[in-house]
């Protein structure tokens, strides 16, 4: 037998969220004793209330940061732990909450809330890596949790993650699904979307919704020329980046492309 | 033809009603049969149980990015072009294990995948499909070294070739010199007829187990008739190709030009997405990921289909080398039409059109060749 590793200390973080991508470790069913058996969880919310203390081995975080306790927190948690690993869109590019990043907060705030001193929250919703050093971003609203196996995995055996940067078509063109734009005419935005899903929604005759946010060199101008092509207009491209990686770079500045004054 | 001095037929006339005796005679044969069939509004590949199973009365209308499955006004069983599969999914698999690997008391185990998998027989192949399948054959098997996946699948395959009898929007394989006609590279080849009420394939066997299939058909002799009607039907789709390309010098004219300013231009509208290399019939790289488990006692090794348009792709210790769409968009064209001559002695495209209609922006290898042509910065370059 291979020597005895020490099991290493993993927490689970999460700040604004849905907590989606933490349940992803949890629907590991088949892989879930393995888990547990290879690592020490000393720190899950979601599954139990037990907390063992830090420093921890591998940090996993989920959310966005949006209140000043949790900007001073992220730093708590990166002190701790020797590895960061970002899980989702929320931590990686500030989720859907980042919607409020093009609007004014302030006014969100004192038209929904009876008593809006009690709010405190920051004008944006920003990614983990915005405010602290991140050592990998695993994409996805949710993540894949193969993917998440995949990471964890890969930190235990010191070795690089499988979790290609490409676009989602060639996982599409793998699996043998017929392009839903170009046989049914139905706008998709996988060429512009980071593999990690298996390009799910076209294999239900869906197009993509972008959910592992920009692929390694998104093109996004030209994929508003062929949505537009298919009739989609101004408004309706705001929307399609302004989804759940609103405020991924190359969404943000595509969607403000097409925003009227 | 020794055959033919022996009395057995090589050419038969097979009645459209009977194409299922043909399934059968291949599956009675011990092969698992593929062919067209229609899936999600597209006519792809997939097994084949009977004749049934293939797009009967259906065909298809083909541009720069845009495919719809139309239905015919008749009752043809192969009135259409090529669709976005391509054969080389059942010989080079999208995603294959490779081997694994098992921790021991001292180093560890490789074992490695015995895939033997059923004999295959390929029901419809097109004439630049086969040109495609030729190329692939120098790529994975007449090398240096011989790829065991490619070659297990490959040996022992029955083809069944089909003579096009419409061309697509973006067929060119009159300009590659490709098609439409299958002239050799099958085991047989079937020319759909419908002529006056009469249909009927005329069914050629083109090598020895060919033959021996044809034998299990009912005989009926191929008149000059039939011939000069299946000859015509391939007449009519060479003279209706969707697009053209020039090949006269072509692989010198694009190693002259490799600042031209319309790389640029193609790289404004490419989206790097890749769709071009995994539809294309020749495309041959791949990747390779190594995956363990969470105990690090098993590894696997899986190949993958890989593109030129991926970053990973042309990673070296600093980065990636064609880290824009320009090289990478110019990798692939030139490879397709220039390099390919350095390296296997032939054009790396066979004209089949799908890199154009499966583009989601419609980028067209031909038009950008064609706009080098017309604009060059030098006439020529070393090849
Ligand atoms: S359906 Fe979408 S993801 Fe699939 S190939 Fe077409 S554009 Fe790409
Ligand atoms: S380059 Fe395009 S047209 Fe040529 S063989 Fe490949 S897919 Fe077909
Ligand atoms: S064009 Fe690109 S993907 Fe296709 S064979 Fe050449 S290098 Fe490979
Ligand atoms: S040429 Fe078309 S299919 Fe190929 S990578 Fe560019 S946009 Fe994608």
């Amino acid at each position: 037998m291979p020597a005895q590793r020490k099991k290493p200390k993993v927490a689970v973080w999460k700040f604004a969220s849905c907590d989606g991508c933490q349940l992803s470790l949890l629907d590991c069913e088949d892989e879930l004793l393995a888990v547990a058996d290879a690592i020490d969880i000393a720190n899950f919310p979601e599954a139990s209330r037990a907390f063992e203390k830090g420093p921890y081995d591998i940090s996993l975080v989920e959310g966005s940061i949006t209140t000043p306790h949790d900007e001073e927190r992220i730093h708590r948690v990166r002190r701790m732990s020797r590895v960061l690993i970002t899980i989702g869109a929320c931590a990686t590019a500030g989720g859907i909450q980042a919607l409020r990043n093009f609007q004014d907060v302030e006014e969100f705030i004192s038209a929904v809330y009876a008593s809006p001193q009690y709010i405190s929250t920051l004008s944006h919703s920003t990614a983990i890596a915005d405010h602290v050093p991140v050592d990998f971003e695993l994409r996805g609203c949710p993540i894949n949790k193969f993917q998440l196996v995949e990471v964890i995995n890969a930190f235990l055996n010191g070795r690089k993650p499988n979790t290609p940067a490409y676009s989602t078509c060639i996982e599409c063109k793998r699996r043998g699904t017929v392009c839903v734009t170009v046989a049914h005419g139905t706008p998709c935005l996988g060429p512009v979307t980071h593999a990690g899903c298996g390009a799910i929604c076209p294999s239900y005759n869906r197009g993509c919704y972008g959910c592992y946010g920009p692929m390694e060199s998104p093109n996004t101008a030209s994929m508003s020329g062929v949505w537009s092509k298919l009739g989609v207009d101004r408004d309706g491209l705001v929307r399609a980046f302004r989804g759940f990686n609103a405020f991924a770079e190359p969404f943000r500045r595509e969607s403000e492309a097409h925003e009227r004054d | 033809m020794d055959a033919t001095r022996r009395g057995i037929q090589t050419e038969i006339v097979l009645a459209a009603t009977d194409l299922d005796r043909l399934l059968l005679a291949l599956k009675e044969t011990g092969y698992r049969v593929y062919g067209p069939t229609v899936e999600d509004q597209a006519i792809v590949y997939g097994e084949l149980d009977t004749a049934a199973d293939l797009p009967r009365g259906w065909t298809d209308e083909q541009d720069g990015g845009i495919y719809r499955l139309k239905k015919r006004d008749d009752a043809a069983f192969f009135g259409f072009a090529v669709g976005p599969h391509s054969w080389k999914k059942y010989l080079f698999p999208p995603e294959v294990k490779l081997w694994s690997a098992h921790a021991k008391a001292k180093g560890f185990e490789i074992e490695e995948e015995t895939a033997n998998p059923q004999k295959m027989a390929f029901l419809g192949v097109r004439a630049c499909e086969l040109a495609a399948l030729g190329i692939q054959d120098r790529v994975f098997l007449q090398g240096s070294f011989v790829d065991p996946v490619y070659r297990s699948r490959r040996d022992g395959l029955f083809v069944v070739a089909v003579n096009c009898s419409v061309a697509g929007g973006t067929c060119f394989c009159v300009s590659m010199n490709t098609g439409p006609k299958a002239e050799s590279g099958f085991d047989l080849s079937l020319t759909e007829v419908l002529k006056n009420g009469d249909h009927y394939f005329l069914v050629s066997a083109g090598s020895e187990p060919g033959r021996e299939m044809l034998a299990r058909l009912p005989q009926r002799p191929a008149e000059t008739e039939h011939r000069q009607s299946a000859a015509a039907v391939v007449e009519n789709t060479a003279a209706h190709m969707g697009r053209t390309l020039n090949t006269e010098g072509l692989p010198s004219l694009l190693a002259g030009n490799l600042d031209h300013p319309r790389w640029d231009e193609v790289a404004k509208r490419c989206l790097t997405c890749a769709n071009c290399t995994m539809v294309c019939p020749t495309c041959f790289c791949s990747t390779v990921e190594d995956v363990t488990d969470l105990s690090g006692d098993h590894a696997e090794r899986w190949r993958k289909w890989d593109s030129c348009f991926t970053m990973e792709f042309s990673y070296i210790a600093q980065g990636s080398l064609r880290s824009s769409a320009r090289s990478r968009y110019r990798q692939w064209m030139t490879h397709k039409l220039s390099t390919w001559h350095d390296q296997f002695g032939s054009s790396g495209c066979v004209g089949c059109g799908r890199c154009i209609t499966w583009c989601p922006e419609g980028i067209d290898i031909t038009e950008e060749a064609k706009a080098i042509r017309e604009a060059p910065q030098k006439t020529g370059g070393k090849p």
